[in-house]
């Protein structure tokens, strides 16, 4: 494989601001993806702690999509693509030989750009999981599932008279709210969002931020998003990625009054797109 | 002239008349830098003409050659002698059928007498006659349509909007000729059937439990008077094509699956194409497969576990039909699947699905309808096959579920009724239409029901 320049270098050097923070549950240590011959992402350490909400940000193309799906293994479905470094679930290597990729994606549960509900009931949709993990012994405790996780994911009112009717009649704000609830009905530990709101109106998007303080309680969640005024709302540290480097990662606050490299402050102010 | 000559003419004709309608536009724009003042861009007043040009005369020319042979028959027949006018209209037809052909200097079934001599010249005078009036007619109206076209050309002539409409029904006549042909091919069965149906009852037909369509040609033949019970036919058929569904189907779909999920590419890109051969295979020579190969191991292994096999067995021509169907039904699902949105697979690994979990709990049920509809059509192909049950099922309409036994199916007994020399007013050709609707009926039944499954789903998941 073509060795590729060293950008780090030409960028600035080592990823500025702090990529630690307090209880750290998932570590990435050195990350490198590769998808064939192209680099993807390079050298990426990053610390994601409980009960907070890391947003990555960075213009199209800058690898925070594929770091966000080196956190569950999603790369494993892609053929060509290899992962190297470290990246750590509570202290255990998640790409060691022991680790079962499906139990992982039990505990690091994925929300999608694009709301994907199964063809099935909104019952059934909420119930998959659960059902797969064998989580609900009786039908009584299976129904229990699926009312607390459509009642934390905002939608039990709205849906609670047609359960039976496919996940595919809901409006897409109602959709993308599903896939949330059909996420947590499966109990993980992590939430991982890629870009959760881009095909959602405002209001639409309000109420899933709004769950998302909510849910940032209970879980660690970390959402790739390309709205910066997203990020500053719903997220505690933020990590901005630039052509497969991370480049800053701070406290949301002082990212976005302060920012440390020139880069992010040209992306923040707008001027990389 | 020639039909094709004139054709030929009239096909020039339009090309002169597309150039010279072009040429108009553009000298009554002034010239090429100019086209912005024409309504239309100057080729479609080109087209305009042209079709002006041709389509009347084309027209023309068409009913002509329709009307042309009777009005020339019946003057012929006007000016022979009294004593033919008298004649029987069989009678006259055979004797006008004997004066076209001595006209064109073929053999004739009766002496060539000074009359019949006589009305063949006058015959081929005619048509001569008529030949020149047509070149004429068509040249002229041709010549006529396309001035008028020609002199119409005018920048605010709407000329593109008129071509569009001509072209939009030259489409609409494409389309509507498959549809027609349907329409007639299901007319003519359903007359001769409706004789078939004249002569044998409706009930006997679809109830009766004898098949044996033997009847006596003449009456002082010793012969039995022939028994039309076809639901021997339809449970062989039916037999036949369940015993290739439990060989298609899962085969098929299993196939899909491996292709579609866990094979790599290299193995997709050697193994479609592959399976896609098996679908290219003459049906004749699955036949064979089927009668020599097929059929003798199927007694072999049903003799040595102490079953009693007929040598054309219904198990024999069912397996090789299914193997037959295995490349529609397994590409067909496999294209179902593959339809299936990625967003589908990423949902259901993301929450911790396995990759079998998500084959058969979110991939296959939201592929079902494309697969019902790759299904329902191998049914309709494997009730319509001729060639292999001819070749593997025999003949003998045995009314049983024992699929060692031999059956004979609907087609089989189409084309054992058509073979060879036949009269079309016994009831045994005329049955072959009867089975031919009923199998036209099935099919469409089969269609329709498949259509309206896939609907139902489509509209559930998406």
């Amino acid at each position: 494989m073509p060795e590729l320049p060293d950008r780090t270098t030409e960028l600035g050097g080592e990823t500025v601001g702090n990529t630690r923070c307090e209880n750290p549950f998932m570590v990435a240590r050195d990350v490198n993806v590769y998808y064939g011959d192209n680099h993807a992402i390079q050298n990426v350490s990053l610390e994601i702690g409980k009960k907070q909400v890391i947003a990555l940000i960075g213009p199209s193309g800058c690898g925070k999509s594929t770091f966000l799906r080196c956190l569950n293994r999603m790369n494993d479905t892609i053929e060509t693509a290899r992962v190297t470094g470290r990246i750590t679930l509570d202290g255990k290597d998640i790409y060691r030989k022991e680790q079962d990729p499906v139990a992982l994606r039990a505990r690091v549960g994925m929300v999608f750009q694009k709301p994907n509900p199964f063809p099935k009931s909104i019952y059934d949709n909420v119930a998959y999981g659960p059902r797969i993990h064998g989580l609900a012994a009786d039908r009584a405790e299976l129904d229990g599932i699926v009312h607390t996780s459509l009642e934390r994911a905002g939608l039990l009112k709205e849906v609670k008279d047609r359960l039976d009717e496919p996940g595919t009649s809901l409006s897409g704000g109602q959709q993308q709210r599903l896939c949330i609830a059909r996420t947590i009905a499966v109990n993980p530990e992590v939430i991982l969002m890629d870009e959760p709101c881009s095909a959602l109106d405002p209001i639409a998007t309000a109420r899933i931020e709004d769950l998302m303080d909510e849910l940032c309680e209970d879980y660690a969640i970390v959402i790739v998003t390309h709205s910066m005024q997203q990020a500053a709302r719903v997220s505690k540290r933020v990590a901005y990625f630039h052509l497969g480097l991370l480049v800053e990662v701070d406290e949301t606050d002082k990212i976005f009054t302060n920012p440390q490299h020139k880069l992010t402050e040209d992306y923040i102010t707008g001027r990389i797109g | 002239m020639q039909s094709t000559t004139l054709i030929l003419l009239l096909a020039f004709i339009a090309l002169a008349a597309f150039y010279l309608g072009r040429s108009r536009s553009l000298a009554l724009a002034g010239g090429p830098g100019q086209i912005r003042v024409l309504h239309s861009l100057p080729g479609y007043y080109g087209y305009y003409v042209a079709i002006w040009c041709a389509m009347p005369a084309l027209a023309l020319f068409l009913l002509w050659t329709l009307v042309e042979p009777r009005v020339i028959v019946a003057l012929v027949v006007k000016g022979l002698p009294a004593t033919y006018q008298s004649l029987s209209a069989g009678e006259l037809d055979l004797l006008v059928n004997n004066i076209q052909n001595l006209a064109a200097g073929d053999v004739i079934s009766v002496d060539a007498d000074a009359a019949l001599q006589n009305a063949a010249a006058q015959f081929n005078g005619y048509a001569v006659r008529s030949r020149q009036l047509l070149t004429v007619l068509v040249v002229g109206l041709a010549g006529l349509g396309g001035a008028i076209a020609w002199r119409r050309v005018h920048p605010e002539l709407r000329a593109r909007n008129r071509v569009e409409r001509v072209i939009r029904w030259v489409l609409i006549a494409a389309s509507s000729l498959a549809i027609l042909t349907t329409i007639g091919i299901v007319l003519s069965v359903l007359f001769e059937a409706i004789l078939f149906f004249r002569k044998v009852p409706l009930a006997e037909f679809l109830f009766g439990l004898t098949w044996s369509p033997q009847t006596a040609i003449r009456a002082d033949q010793v012969g039995s008077s022939g028994s039309f019970g076809a639901v021997p036919l339809f449970a062989g058929t039916l037999l036949i094509t369940a015993i290739a569904m439990l060989v298609a189907v899962p085969v098929g779909l299993m196939t899909a699956i491996y292709l579609a999920e866990y094979s790599s590419q290299r193995m997709r890109a050697i193994a479609k194409p592959l399976l896609e051969v098996l679908a290219g295979i003459p049906t004749v020579v699955y036949g064979f497969f089927a009668a020599l190969t097929v059929a003798p191991w199927v007694r072999e292994a049903g003799q040595s576990v102490g079953l009693q096999v007929a040598s054309e067995s219904a198990m024999a021509a069912g397996i090789v039909m299914g193997i037959m169907i295995i490349p529609l039904v397994s590409s067909l699902s496999d294209d179902a699947i593959n339809a299936v949105p990625t967003a589908m697979r990423d949902g259901a690994l993301g929450l911790g699905s396995t990759r079998s979990e998500m084959i058969k709990k979110v991939i296959l049920p939201a592929a079902l309808p494309g697969i019902v509809g790759g299904i329902l059509l191998a049914v309709s192909r494997a009730i319509g096959e001729t060639m292999i049950v001819v070749m593997a099922a025999g003949l003998a309409a045995n009314l049983t579920a024992n699929p060692f036994e031999a059956v004979t199916t609907v087609t089989v007994q189409i084309v054992t009724l058509l073979v060879g020399d036949q009269e079309f007013d016994s009831a045994k050709t005329l049955a072959a239409f009867a089975l031919g609707l009923m199998l036209f009926v099935v099919t469409l039944c089969l269609n329709v029901i498949g259509l309206g499954v896939v609907r139902k789903y489509r509209e559930q998941y998406e």
